[in-house]
């Protein structure tokens, strides 16, 4: 037996096409007893918004994911990392973004899920627009978002170690 | 046209603002960091300087990598504006 792990795999994807027909793959070799996954959907935010749109960077946003998700896999003992973040025209209930870690254990698929929805948030370059009743309208970025992100920046997590 | 040309990219509420998508432009050798060349595009660019003020949080990205105003920018470089990002 050797001790050397193999690095966790990534995939990152930027697509137009819902996420609901799109299953996740990874996580039965054995090796994972963590899988955490975060859904993001589309909130009709009391019944104002009817439709969001996402813009994004075409180049950028793909190697700044698998960039974040590198600096993950850096960070915790994991296995496998899917990110997945739709764009263009979304429903209410859809799913705008996915983000799946595998892992042996929890508390480290269970950090770097959170790590990554942080950082995503806050770096990588996406936008979304909000269809209501007087039209679209850009989404403003909200400090705490920011502030979720700056949490991550002092220095490795001991939990999940 | 020389080759000591930036291409700009504005996207989301200040692509729509500048009603651009793309400049290329040629400033002056002294024009050396994002601020700097903010600054030059507002004062040379109408559309731009209204832009700015009605997007005054922005974030910029020099060759597809987050950057800060302080950052270098040269001929040959893609500087790209654009407000807070707001995915996930």
């Amino acid at each position: 037996m050797t001790t050397t792990k193999a690095p966790a795999t990534i995939e990152v994807a930027i697509t137009a096409e819902p996420l609901e027909d799109r299953p996740s793959g990874e996580g039965r070799d054995g090796r994972s007893g963590a899988e955490v996954r975060f859904s993001g959907r589309v909130r009709d935010e009391s019944g104002r918004v009817q439709a969001l749109f996402l813009e994004h960077y075409p180049g950028m946003t793909e190697n700044a994911l698998e960039k974040i998700a590198g600096h993950a896999r850096e960070r915790w003992p994991l296995n496998a990392i899917e990110i997945i973040h739709r764009v263009g025209e979304i429903r209410i209930g859809e799913e705008i973004v996915r983000v799946v870690v595998w892992a042996g254990h929890r508390h480290a698929a269970f950090e770097a899920c959170a790590f990554l929805m942080d950082i995503l948030k806050s770096q990588v370059p996406l936008w979304k627009k909000e269809l209501s009743d007087d039209g679209w309208h850009w989404v403003e970025a909200r400090e705490r978002d920011a502030e979720a992100a700056a949490r991550w920046m002092g220095g490795p997590s001991e939990r999940a170690r | 046209m020389s080759d000591a040309v930036i291409e700009v990219r504005f996207f989301a509420a200040l692509r729509e603002r500048v009603g651009e998508e793309i400049l290329r432009v040629s400033p002056p050798a002294e024009v050396g960091t994002v601020a700097a060349l903010c600054d030059w595009l507002a004062a040379g660019y109408p559309a731009v300087a209204a832009a700015f003020e009605a997007t005054p949080r922005r974030m910029v990205a020099i060759n597809e990598e987050l950057a800060t105003p302080d950052s270098a920018v040269a001929a040959g470089d893609t500087v790209a504006l654009f407000p807070p990002v707001t995915g996930g």
